[in-house]
């Protein structure tokens, strides 16, 4: 009598970074036989996150999720990443995870597994399993803390020679020091400083000087391995905010082309609200609690329709890439972005701007296959205070979202930073 | 300043069996670049290999889709930066590439220069890393010592149980854990085994195979009645009498690499050594396999090979110089006829392959060094084959390996309803 042969579950490739695609491929399957296939990841916190789609498979005994459609789990349809942007922390865990790599030189390690049926497969055992690592970091990239004239942060080198085009990396009022952006894009052959302006446990964050994201951005200039005039800028959040600072107001500061993903404008010393409702009392109730959930997205409109001080951004004379999602319920990105576009116009230069809508993607567009979060715990800053912050999106469309982003990104950088090379003949 | 070209090699991190996409971006048009890859052994010798490439009017090359003008390749050849690859000039000679720690990835360099000149003196325009891996994430390494028997097996990732492989090497002795590495990233739980140490000059006998075998079926994590068995060069001759005399041991299926059925107790044969060619430095068997054959001297006899009821996939090069593989399949082939059971045979016969076929994208060695056995005698040994040929061989078979094996070991499932 001899024993039921396992299927045979390959991931391809099994190491890979993280903003790369795989095929997930289950062979050996009866015909016609109803298999959840579950991805399983322990993060740097100890939370476990999982996804899981339930598949049927062909007359061939074979389930291909590049090619199939899942009929049912966290997602739905013919999504080959599915088993990546739809987790969430399994049943029980702590609320408004949210899942940051802080380790960028190590892979996350996720479990794919396959089990029979379209039951809750929690507790049986796999039919067969494999572990896939997906990365930040590229073999040969290069990660150097950087502390120099008071400045914090991260660079990361790609491979080679050099000199590389660079990037100056500015995340958002979350604070900290966030490499994981800064880490894949020197995969793609930029010299990238994720800088750390707002530390998370600052109870009175510096007056936010122009001088330090000054200091970052001559810092990166003029590194031997960096082309001077051939640097960046890419922001999210308060970092767009920061970003069209120095690209408008910075004389010094010239970046060759800008990014700004989930926009705002208004002028804030720091990244707390308490400024706004001095000029605008009447107006602060205009911060909803939604149940526990703390939504500011209405307190921006009404930032916005009051003229509070914003940004010059006419005097912006490099290209810019406006990304933002229809579904932000942390700041009205869409009507800045509107409104950015409306102010280069009557400058004379809506030439520059390439503006990217997405439908019903939140406030947090990440790179690429990392899960959503439509809610996520945040810590506001100066008071120690964590609430529950509505960051808004659905999560496929917002998947698609940063998918799409991340491939325009690295295009709009490749044409303007590494540029169009046969004016420079000198190979 | 000038902007250097954009290099990709994606994947960064792959299997050995595994292909890579080389694109350069960011050219001038019409621009002629060498691409080039280096390596560094184990033993510490440099490898390397190179490509000569125009870009095209977007000022970008692909390895994959262009053609090499000139190089230690040519044509169209998305994977020639690893198995065109050999010793850099003033290297030692009779090299062979063989990865010892296989739990560690090889690492190659593969950078850009301009022009189509010399270019190690060059600094290139771009380079960038690739990790080449012969384990996947999961896979376990476990060292066998147990009953005499000494080797390695390799576990797939999951919970099991799992059909099953005995790696059997040739006459060059050692544990060579590569092959079963890499099965076992295929879903094979893989035992290499030890049959002949480097230094020893007693013989192998079946016997000790045997036993490795029984060592396997046996394991919690083997399913027992789905082992099969691969072996290059003397490894088939042990893989055919394991499967041709020993009565309890029925492997599922056999493949056979380089095929030799004379039986020998020792890997030299002395009343036919006349016939062992030296062309210049060069030892050539392969005329002294065929007097040996023509003689009669005993194989594994020929009612016994017709004693093999399993499945056998024979992978031969029509330019083997170290014996006359071809001929032998042959042989093996009318006897299986003579016994009614040619259907459980297939045969590929690699035009212009020599003898050590091995996984994928690595080099191709027409001769190297070789160790007699018994006699401590370092020889230069006539492999035989042409690079391009050889390569293909050792793609092409690996698939088809991959698929016999998944075939006969992964089975019909439509029987086994118990999922």
């Amino acid at each position: 009598m001899s024993q039921a042969v396992p299927p045979l579950l390959s991931v391809r490739p099994s190491r890979a970074l993280v903003d790369e695609k795989f095929s997930v491929l289950v062979e050996n399957l009866p015909p016609g036989c109803p298999v959840t296939i579950r991805s399983l990841y322990q993060s740097e916190d100890k939370d476990f996150w999982e996804a899981y789609g339930h598949y049927v498979s062909n007359h061939k005994g074979t389930v291909s999720v590049s090619e199939d459609i899942s009929l049912g789990g966290t997602y739905t349809g013919k999504e080959a990443m599915g088993l990546l942007w739809s987790m969430r922390p399994i049943p029980g865990s702590r609320k408004g995870l949210r899942l940051r790599k802080k380790d960028t030189c190590a892979p996350m390690l996720v479990t794919i597994s396959v089990y029979s049926g379209h039951g809750d497969v929690r507790d049986q055992a796999p039919l067969a399993s494999a572990l896939v690592e997906r990365w930040h970091v590229a073999p040969g990239v290069q990660r150097i803390e950087i502390t120099e004239k008071g400045v914090r942060g991260t660079l990361f080198l790609p491979p080679g020679p050099g000199p590389f085009p660079a990037m100056l990396d500015l995340w958002g009022g979350g604070g900290g020091l966030q490499e994981y952006r800064a880490a894949l894009l020197a995969c793609r052959g930029f010299a990238s400083l994720a800088l750390e302006y707002l530390k998370s446990n600052d109870t009175k964050p510096k007056g936010l000087d122009m001088k330090y994201f000054e200091t970052a951005f001559e810092i990166i200039r003029s590194h031997p391995q960096v082309i001077p005039d051939r640097v960046g800028i890419i922001g999210l959040c308060f970092g767009t905010l920061m970003t069209l600072s120095l690209a408008a107001e910075c004389p010094t500061i010239k970046p060759r082309c800008i990014v700004c993903i989930s926009n705002i404008h208004s002028k804030s010393n720091e990244n707390t609200i308490q400024e706004f409702p001095q000029e605008i009392p009447e107006k602060y109730n205009k911060i909803h609690m939604m149940e526990d959930v703390v939504v500011w997205r209405d307190m921006g409109l009404a930032v916005l329709e009051v003229g509070h001080p914003k940004v010059k951004v006419g005097n912006i004379d490099c290209p810019m890439l406006l990304i933002n999602g229809t579904d932000d319920q942390n700041w009205p990105t869409v009507e800045v972005a509107s409104d950015i576009i409306k102010t280069m116009r009557e400058a004379g230069k809506e030439s520059l701007v390439t503006r990217l809508d997405y439908p019903d993607a939140g406030h947090l567009i990440e790179p690429p296959f990392s899960p959503h979060f439509r809610a996520a715990n945040f810590m506001l800053h100066g008071t120690k205070k964590k609430v529950m912050m509505l960051w808004g999106g659905k999560t496929k469309p917002h998947a698609d979202a940063q998918e799409d982003s991340w491939k325009k990104i690295l295009s709009f950088l490749q044409l303007h930073l590494y540029g169009a090379p046969s004016l420079k003949a000198n190979l």
